[in-house]
């Protein structure tokens, strides 16, 4: 079933044209990786599925981008709501300067949620989802800064998932991080996939290849070219997608 | 050139060379069997071991090829079918080396020129000889189609071999003092029938390094 897609977008900062005429479908429960040189559109197209980029001034967006088979860009969208089902983690883990209980609660006290025992049963259940209760069970009430950078993304994670998502949308989500904390994201994602549709922007072509079902070649704005991982780093059809993920170009 | 491309070209002028050095094992193992040279045999022997060495040093290379550049796509075909081709190319030279150990340790100082004649042998290596050296000349060109053209002549080594078993029966019936230089014979038709499998094999590799398409066990394509 398909959770997330666009139609025909395209999106124009002012004068300049980021996205141009990208259609693309990710399925539910599967993680799609959005890979291309810098520029290329990738983070413009993640950051459209839960309208951040709302907040960027002289925007123009055409096209549908659809969740759950609903226009989000509709007259009508409560982006509050769009915001719960599509959360998002991003390139440098930026924890709240509160305790590790209060990061992973924040999402749930804004949104109005005031059960103590159901904010703590989420707490507990997000911060094992996010592979870090472990480490943090004895020092909940400790400020999220005492935590290594590996750790407070993870937590940033936890936070995401508090508020019951249902897409998580990750920018980079370890490109700030040592090898050991991104291998633990890394078996995360894989994890998280059979509960969420996970849709990454990474410049790790190897990362990409180890935690994606699908992945998606951005260059200049254009899709090039998506489809089974397997298949872009075997076989990929298009010469610029194998000059990319060879390392010939970009 | 990007260093991994340097450590590709490299990787196939390795190849190329270890190619080399098979084939004119197997020329000599056909011109030391027909002419019974033992000179010729005892020199294939001696270079076997530089084969045997060709080999341990391709698998190394691709081995730290894929594990210090990660390669994929097409790098990735090339590697891995580097990998596989080195290992039939050392198969080959092994029967070379087989041939020539039953010339260089057979007491007699010639075959009869008639079990020559029947069993076509010198046919059969030909075809063996012009299926590896063919194969060399696709990868060489990256031509998928001219690897796939080699195909044909292994039909011709699968028919010769299946004749042999009647041939060499008759032969020995005829020339029962020669049975034991006709049943070695009838092994050598083996090997070089094992030959022309091999170098479909190799065929094979080149046709999914170029096209990304496996043809052996009747064919899968990454699409499935």
């Amino acid at each position: 079933m398909i959770k997330i897609e666009s139609k025909n977008v395209n999106l124009f900062y002012g004068d300049f044209q980021a996205l141009k005429d990208v259609t693309m479908a990710v399925e539910e429960n599967t993680v799609a990786a959005l890979i291309g040189p810098s520029g290329c559109g990738k983070s413009t197209y993640l950051r459209l599925f839960n309208r951040m980029n709302d907040l960027i001034n002289n925007i123009k967006i055409e096209g549908e981008v659809l969740v759950d088979g609903q226009d989000i860009y509709n007259k009508g969208i409560n982006v509050d709501e769009l915001r719960i089902k599509v959360g998002m983690v991003f390139q440098k883990p930026n924890p709240f300067p509160k305790s590790i209980y209060e990061n992973v609660a924040y999402g749930l006290r804004v949104n109005g949620v005031n059960d103590k025992s159901f904010i703590e049963e989420k707490v507990i259940t997000s911060l094992k989802h996010a592979a870090l209760w472990k480490e943090v069970k004895d020092k909940l009430h400790k400020s999220a800064f005492e935590l290594s950078g590996g750790q407070q993304q993870r937590l940033c994670i936890a936070r995401a998932l508090a508020i019951s998502p249902s897409v998580v949308l990750m920018d980079e989500p370890a490109s700030a991080l040592d090898p050991i904390s991104t291998a633990k994201i890394e078996e995360l994602i894989h994890e998280l996939k059979k509960e969420y549709t996970i849709v990454i922007v990474t410049h790790n072509m190897q990362q990409a290849a180890r935690v994606s079902d699908y992945t998606a070649f951005f260059y200049l704005g254009e899709l090039i070219e998506y489809g089974k991982t397997a298949n872009i780093f075997t076989n990929p059809t298009n010469i610029h997608t194998q000059n990319y993920v060879t390392g010939r170009f970009g | 050139m990007t260093h991994l491309e340097q450590e590709l070209t490299q990787l196939r002028s390795d190849l190329f060379e270890m190619w080399s050095l098979v084939l004119k094992q197997v020329k000599s193992s056909r011109d030391a069997l027909i002419n019974f040279d033992k000179d010729i045999a005892a020199e294939i022997r001696y270079k076997e071991k530089m084969v045997d060495a060709f080999e341990l040093k391709l698998d190394r290379d691709c081995e730290n090829l894929i594990a210090l550049h990660t390669p994929v796509a097409v790098d990735l075909r090339l590697t891995l079918a580097v990998l596989k081709i080195n290992t039939n190319l050392e198969r080959i030279a092994d029967f070379a080396k087989s041939i020539a150990s039953f010339v260089l340790y057979c007491n007699k100082e010639s075959l009869n020129p008639e079990l020559l004649q029947v069993t076509q042998i010198r046919d059969i290596f030909d075809n063996a000889i012009d299926m590896l050296s063919e194969t060399r000349k696709a990868l060489k060109h990256e031509n998928s189609k001219m690897a796939i053209q080699t195909f044909v002549k292994d039909d011709f080594l699968d028919e010769m071999n299946e004749k042999s078993t009647a041939i060499i029966s008759e032969y020995i019936a005829k020339h029962p003092e020669e049975s034991e230089e006709a049943l070695t014979l009838y092994s050598i038709i083996k090997k070089l029938e094992r030959i022309g499998d091999h170098c479909s094999n190799i065929a094979e590799e080149i046709v999914f390094y170029m096209d990304a398409k496996v043809l052996k066990h009747g064919g899968l394509d990454h699409e499935d």
